[in-house]
């Protein structure tokens, strides 16, 4: 069996702010193949776009990173700016919730994708224009064409960040990393770039990590998920067996908070009460404790670790886990 | 002609909108935001008021509170026509309505302390009595489970998006009003955070005895909450019924396209691809006959010669289609 295409061991992020250190991602330990998918589901302020600006080594300046990013054989943590740069809009490209992060407003679309492509790519213009044309039909672009010649601004969200995923795209990476991309769009629009995004996939045989906050945006489309809670992956599994039979309490209640469309109106929803603890000052037990209804004994006092469940690939961290079948259950 | 929207089950409704038109000009352009729009909402129930980005829900909201006049149509709250009201008339009946918006941490005055914030609509509609605004702020507060002493002297960015929201809330209760319009209130809110608001807006409702329209663009969340829902498409209304009954036999291609569309957290549930297609046309030119014709895989000839009108599908459930779904 081949090496997984992107390790991440024992990464940390710690930013240093006002208010003290704050640990935005705790030591965490993930592995992707080619062309598979990896659905990062929590809360906001969990740490799921540190952690892909970790991998994609676009952290803060000041932020302080440790472990290792392997990816197609290389550390990327320790790789210097100029071979990153090239692997950046090549190899491992990236999405944002907000396209135009990635979109230069004074530009057309246009001659930001020719750069691009040219850049990386050794295309003369024509083909370069020709390679456009083509992306942007195959994101979706009605009348590709006229759209090079225009601006972001005449486009609406959902046409930005088709064609934020063209530029992405553009240079058959090996890696995407999607990070809430559809988070603030409608949900038919969401639907359509969802579906975009996995025939690209397909087609091109890419990996990818898609970063939401809601369950149900990665529930049909990730081959395995991790969740993540105050800055730590709390549980992983391959998707099926996650839903088949989650161990986190987080998890569960991550899903119970998403309202159903077989439930009747005026159902009270199973809220998660209060909010993730303050990241700048860590507690001594579980993170989830304050929130969770199992909480017991050891959990207020010692830090659950990540151990396997019986399920091949299948993690989590707490000490009292739900649904585990008799055998195992300690 | 007035279009028969939503009857409700029993006595006149407290808001009646009868054939609302709202136009907004875009240089020497008309952009058609709401289109003849009629329904009702009876006393304590909620309108759940759905549809994609740009349809006009934020406009029609607007216009039923008179913070945007409609070019024509009426507004009737509690018998009484708004957009005939001028002056005191409108300022007396404002108390009554008050709306929720989708940005909780926006719409805070960044430089004023909480309970300032939430005293603000007291003060402008003329409550002198100090010890009496303090007591209503204590109250509605507390009410949407925030410590009234704790956060009272405490400014917006203190707050996280959720408590912001809560904020909102407890200012929109301070004149015991009888109707809120909310925009959107949890489109900008996580998950969780977004179950904790809307258990809040149900609690409310009961607690102070309110009416809503709840406008959102995800229709599981509006289920949450509606006893009924409009469904709404580049300015018009495409089909309105019981919560229920509507998602369990949508009549109106658009609906279904909406309900496909909802990511449904189960890996064996995976998405039929492509569902919805193509976005909504611009509303400075909109389609002629039906508006959706050019995204609905049902559109004929006649759906481009002739505006469907609302009509009864089920009992209580309207569509405006041509060819409604059985
Ligand atoms: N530039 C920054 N400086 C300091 N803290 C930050 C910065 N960006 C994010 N954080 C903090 O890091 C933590 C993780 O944030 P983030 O990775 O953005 O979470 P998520 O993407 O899961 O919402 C949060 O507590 C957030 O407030
Ligand atoms: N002040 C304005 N001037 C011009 N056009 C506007 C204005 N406000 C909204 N619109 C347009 O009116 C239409 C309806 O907008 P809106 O009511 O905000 O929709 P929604 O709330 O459903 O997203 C959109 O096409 C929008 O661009
Ligand atoms: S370790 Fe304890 S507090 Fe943490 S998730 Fe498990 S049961 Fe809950
Ligand atoms: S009237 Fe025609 S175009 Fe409109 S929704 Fe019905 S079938 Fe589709
Ligand atoms: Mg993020
Ligand atoms: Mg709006």
């Amino acid at each position: 069996m081949s090496a997984p295409l992107l390790t991440i061991e024992d990464v940390a992020v710690e930013l240093p702010t006002p208010r003290g250190n704050l640990r935005a991602v705790d030591h965490v330990d993930l592995s992707l193949d080619a062309g598979r998918t990896l659905g990062i589901v929590g809360e906001s302020g969990c740490g799921k776009t540190m952690l892909s600006r970790a991998v994609l080594q676009l952290l803060p300046k000041k932020a302080k990173l440790t472990g290792r990013v392997m990816f197609d054989g290389q550390d990327l943590v320790r790789l210097d700016a100029e071979r990153l740069r090239r692997l950046r809009g090549r190899d491992l490209a990236v999405v944002f919730q907000d396209p135009m992060t990635s979109l230069n407003p004074v530009l057309t679309i246009g001659t930001q994708l020719m750069e691009t492509i040219q850049e990386h790519l050794e295309l003369d213009a024509s083909a370069a224009k020709a390679r456009s044309i083509e992306l942007l039909a195959a994101v979706g672009i009605p009348a590709p064409e006229q759209r090079l010649a225009q601006y972001p601004h005449q486009c609406s969200g959902g046409m930005r960040q088709r064609i934020a995923i063209a530029i992405a795209l553009s240079c058959e990476p090996k890696l995407l990393i999607a990070d809430e991309p559809t988070t603030a769009l409608d949900v038919t629009i969401q639907a359509q770039i969802l579906d975009l995004l996995a025939r690209e996939q397909r087609r091109r045989h890419m990996a990818m990590i898609i970063i939401t906050h809601d369950l149900g945006v990665v529930a049909g489309r990730a081959d395995e998920l991790a969740v993540m809670y105050a800055g730590r992956v709390v549980e992983r599994a391959p998707t099926p067996a996650l839903f088949k039979r989650m161990h986190m309490p987080y998890t569960e209640a991550l899903l119970a908070a998403i309202p159903k469309l077989e439930t009747a109106p005026h159902t009270p929803l199973p809220a998660i009460s209060g909010r993730p603890p303050d990241p700048t000052r860590p507690l001594k037990g579980c993170s989830f404790a304050p929130r969770c209804r199992y909480a017991a004994g050891r959990c207020h006092e010692a830090k659950p670790e990540l151990k396997s469940a019986e399920m091949p690939g299948h993690l989590y961290a707490c000490f009292h886990p739900i649904q585990m079948s008799e055998r195992t259950d300690a | 002609m007035m279009q028969i929207a939503a009857r409700t089950a029993s006595g006149t409704p407290l808001l009646n909108v009868d054939n609302l038109v709202v136009e907004y000009g875009l240089g020497n352009k008309t952009v058609h935001a709401v289109s003849g729009v009629s329904l009702e909402v009876a006393r304590g129930e909620t309108l759940g008021l759905v549809g994609e980005s740009g349809c006009g829900k934020s406009t029609l909201g607007r216009a039923v509170l008179q913070l945007r006049r409609a070019k024509s149509g009426r507004v009737l709250f509690d018998g009484e026509d708004l957009t005939a009201m001028e002056g005191e008339a409108l300022r007396k009946m404002r108390r009554r309505v008050q709306l929720i918006f989708q940005d909780p941490i926006a719409s805070l005055n960044p430089r004023r302390r909480i309970g300032d914030i939430v005293a603000e609509p007291l003060i402008i509609a003329g409550v002198k009595d100090a010890a009496e605004r303090k007591r209503r702020v204590h109250e509605v507060l507390g009410a949407v489970g925030l410590d009234p002493e704790l956060v009272s002297g405490r400014l917006p960015h203190e707050f996280s998006g959720g408590q912001c929201q809560r904020i909102c809330i407890a200012r929109s209760l301070v004149l015991n009003p009888e109707f809120i319009v909310c925009d959107e209130p949890v489109s900008a809110l996580d998950v969780s955070i977004r179950a904790q608001i809307l258990n809040l807006l149900e609690e409310m409702k009961a607690r102070f005895g309110l009416t809503l329209l709840f406008i959102a663009h995800d229709l599981a969340v509006v289920k949450a909450v509606s006893d009924r829902v409009a469904v709404m498409y580049l300015g018009r209304l495409c089909e309105v019924g019981p919560s229920e009954q509507l998602f369990a036999k949508p009549a109106h291609p658009y609906t279904a396209l909406l309900l496909q569309a909802i990511p449904v957290p189960d890996p064996d549930m995976r998405p039929a691809e492509s569902v919805a297609t193509g976005e909504p046309p611009s509303p400075i030119a909109p389609p002629s006959g039906c508006r959706f014709r050019t995204r609905c895989p049902r559109a004929d000839q006649r759906c481009s010669a002739e505006i469907p009108e609302l009509r009864e599908v089920a009992p209580g459930q309207f569509a405006a289609c041509h060819h409604p779904l059985a």
